[in-house]
């Protein structure tokens, strides 16, 4: 009826999204057991799709978060001693744990040293069997070392303040070296021998969340190792500091002042590691595997969508031919077909999106994890399944399009 | 050129053929419609006769706008087809010819008031309302043929007979200017039969152009005019009933 088409014999066909989309609808829904099982290949692409990107953003956050707990708050300051370190055997005062333990952010610090003791090795009896003794590394630590590293105590109890001060020779050491040694009860408040000093043995720790190293050294407190054996000599002193979360950057920049406002530069405070760079780290390889894996499965979704149209534009054929008669045009029956390929491919990808962010969750429940999926993640899926329909509608769509309606009608 | 498609006057034939033929390219060119003349004039009811082979399905193929003659020309309703784009002639095809088949050709999965309303949906008007009207004309087709009662009955629920009635009614539905049948009757028992041609000699008493086509003298016998086609050659029979 519009004025440009006045000269037209008659109006044309026409056929209106509205009822494309419902045409292509009832397409899908009329064959439902077919439908499915075409659809099976895109929920599981656009499934696996989503369930491994959201598995590894998981696991990826839980990785960093492991790093954030454990190492993200750890601060570790060295003493390199200035310009001239053999002027300054210990940069660290006395009091160095109480100094950084005033710092804000801070839960627990400490000084430690390795000592080198004339004989090199440890003994737990003076004769006997024990005798020949064991080498094992012996560390001057202060009592925030025991803190910062958190252990958990097997029997006893670890030393503080006060035997460090008062130079008490008394000794903490690891489960592992205790049955080295011979040791299984504090009852009988045994002892171990360094330089053939005797150290009464308080605590036995059979784990620590920092610096597993200690549990293979015999910890004395650094007051009485500075007393019986001097200031370190070849390898210098550390500080370890635990720090709340996020305040480790802060605390690093904060340690050498507070230490030695007049000699800052005898410490070399070192932070750690941004969790940022190791996240990125850690996502991209296993990222590009999988995603692989779910671009295969989508393939082989889009194979079978193809696939079934085929058969169906075969079979159709006598429904193509009614259409024609009815008026169709071929690119009304192209249309019809790619729609319904690509409601397969939408259904599919929705109810493969569903899917696989309930096993995301199914698994970070089971695991106690946080689940993560990148919200772009889920909002793409759906579309990926749309497209992966509509290539596979392009052909049999080509192939209905061309059938003659006198040679379908036939049938 | 402006051709009056309901021009003044019966001098329109709802059908012309001047000398229309087909013959499909070799090697050797096979001629399945010698070039013939017919006119068939509006409220006409013709049946055209023939055995297998002897170029029945080629002229109904033509007739339908399904296949375009090799020579002479076609025109439907006074427009000449032959000189149409084939968007328009799909298009004349949708909007002047209902064709009702041997095999019925119902869509299996939608009801009978949906079946007839698919033959509204590509020449429909538009609008919001259109799905809504569709189905009010469907059922107003379905009641005409004596199907009121199974709206929502699906295809494999109908018996034959009334599978060809709804046929029928997705021919009728869309007011086309000619009723082409290709075999009405072939996949009936004669009871039914004759109830579906008692269904068109009604609609042709409405004032319906019927063009039947048969390989059946007693079905052929129905119509007021009665054309012979065999080897491709069409003429008219000379005695009517």
């Amino acid at each position: 009826m519009r004025p440009t088409r006045r000269d037209r014999v008659v109006e044309p066909s026409r056929f209106p999204l509205r009822d494309l989309l419902s045409e292509a609808l009832a397409g899908v829904l009329q064959r439902p057991a077919r439908s499915t099982l075409t659809g099976l290949g895109t929920v599981l692409g656009v499934g696996t799709f989503v369930a491994i990107l959201g598995l590894t953003a998981t696991t990826s956050s839980q990785i960093d978060s492991r790093f954030s707990v454990l190492s993200a708050t750890e601060v570790s300051v060295e003493d390199v001693g200035g310009t001239r370190p053999e002027l300054v055997p210990l940069a660290f005062p006395a009091d160095a744990d109480a100094r950084i333990q005033r710092l804000n952010g801070v839960e627990a610090a400490g000084v430690y040293w390795p000592v080198s003791q004339a004989s090199g090795t440890v003994r737990s009896a003076p004769v006997g069997r024990q005798a020949g003794g064991e080498q094992v590394s012996v560390v001057a630590a202060s009592a925030g070392v025991l803190a910062a590293a958190e252990p958990h105590l097997a029997q006893g109890r670890t030393f503080d303040g006060w035997h460090d001060s008062t130079a008490r020779r008394v000794a903490v050491i690891g489960a592992a070296l205790a049955s080295r040694l011979g040791i299984t009860t504090l009852d009988t408040q045994p002892a171990v021998f360094l330089d053939n000093r005797p150290f009464t043995v308080i605590g036995i720790v059979d784990d620590v969340k920092r610096k597993p190293d200690l549990l293979l050294s015999v910890l004395v407190p650094r007051g009485t190792a500075a007393q019986l054996w001097g200031e370190p000599e070849r390898d210098r002193a550390k500080m370890i500091i635990s720090t709340r979360i996020g305040a480790a950057q802060q605390i690093a920049a904060e340690a050498p002042l507070a230490l030695d406002p007049a000699h800052p530069e005898y410490f070399k405070p070192v932070p750690p590691p941004d969790p940022r760079t190791l996240r990125s780290n850690v996502t991209s390889d296993l990222n590009q595997l999988f995603l692989l894996l779910a671009g295969i499965c989508l393939v082989i979704g889009a194979v079978g969508i193809a696939n079934t149209t085929l058969v169906a534009v075969l079979e159709r054929t006598g429904e193509i031919g009614l259409r024609r008669a009815l008026g169709a045009r071929g690119r009304h029956i192209t249309g019809q077909f790619l729609s319904e390929s690509a409601s397969l491919g939408l259904i599919g990808g929705l109810v493969g999106t569903s899917l696989g962010v309930l096993t995301v969750l199914g698994v970070a429940l089971a695991r106690e994890w946080t689940p993560v999926v990148d919200p772009a993640t889920v909002a793409a899926a759906p579309v990926i399944g749309l497209l992966t329909g509509l290539l596979a509608g392009v052909y049999p769509a080509w192939r209905a399009a061309r059938i003659q309606p006198a040679e379908a009608l036939r049938r | 050129m402006s051709e009056a498609p309901d021009a003044a006057g019966p001098a329109t034939p709802v059908i012309e053929f001047r000398q229309v033929g087909l013959t499909y390219p070799g090697p050797p060119p096979v001629a399945a419609l010698k070039p013939c003349d017919l006119a068939v004039a509006p409220g006409e009811y013709v049946t055209v006769i023939g055995p297998s082979g002897s170029g029945k399905s080629t002229f109904l193929n033509i007739a339908g706008l399904l296949d375009a003659p090799t020579t002479g020309h076609y025109l439907l309703d006074g427009i000449d087809t032959g000189t149409l784009p084939d968007a328009d002639r799909t298009a004349l095809r949708g909007r002047r010819i209902g064709f009702v088949f041997q095999s019925f050709h119902l869509l299996p999965h939608r009801s009978a008031a949906e079946n007839v309303a698919l033959a509204m949906l590509y020449t429909a008007t538009r609008g919001r309302r259109a799905a809504a009207e569709r189905h009010e004309l469907a059922r107003a087709a379905l009641v005409r043929v004596g199907l009121g009662h199974r709206l929502d009955a699906l295809p494999t629920r109908l018996s034959g007979g009334e599978r060809q009635r709804v046929a029928i009614a997705r021919a009728l539905v869309g007011r086309p200017s000619l009723l082409l049948c290709d075999e009405p009757t072939g996949n009936l028992d004669t009871v039914t039969a004759e109830s579906i041609l008692a269904l068109l000699d009604e609609l042709h008493a409405q004032g319906l152009t019927v063009l039947l086509i048969t390989h059946d003298p007693q079905v052929a016998a129905r119509g007021r005019r009665t054309v012979a086609i065999r080897d491709g050659l069409l003429r008219e029979e000379v005695v009517a009933a």
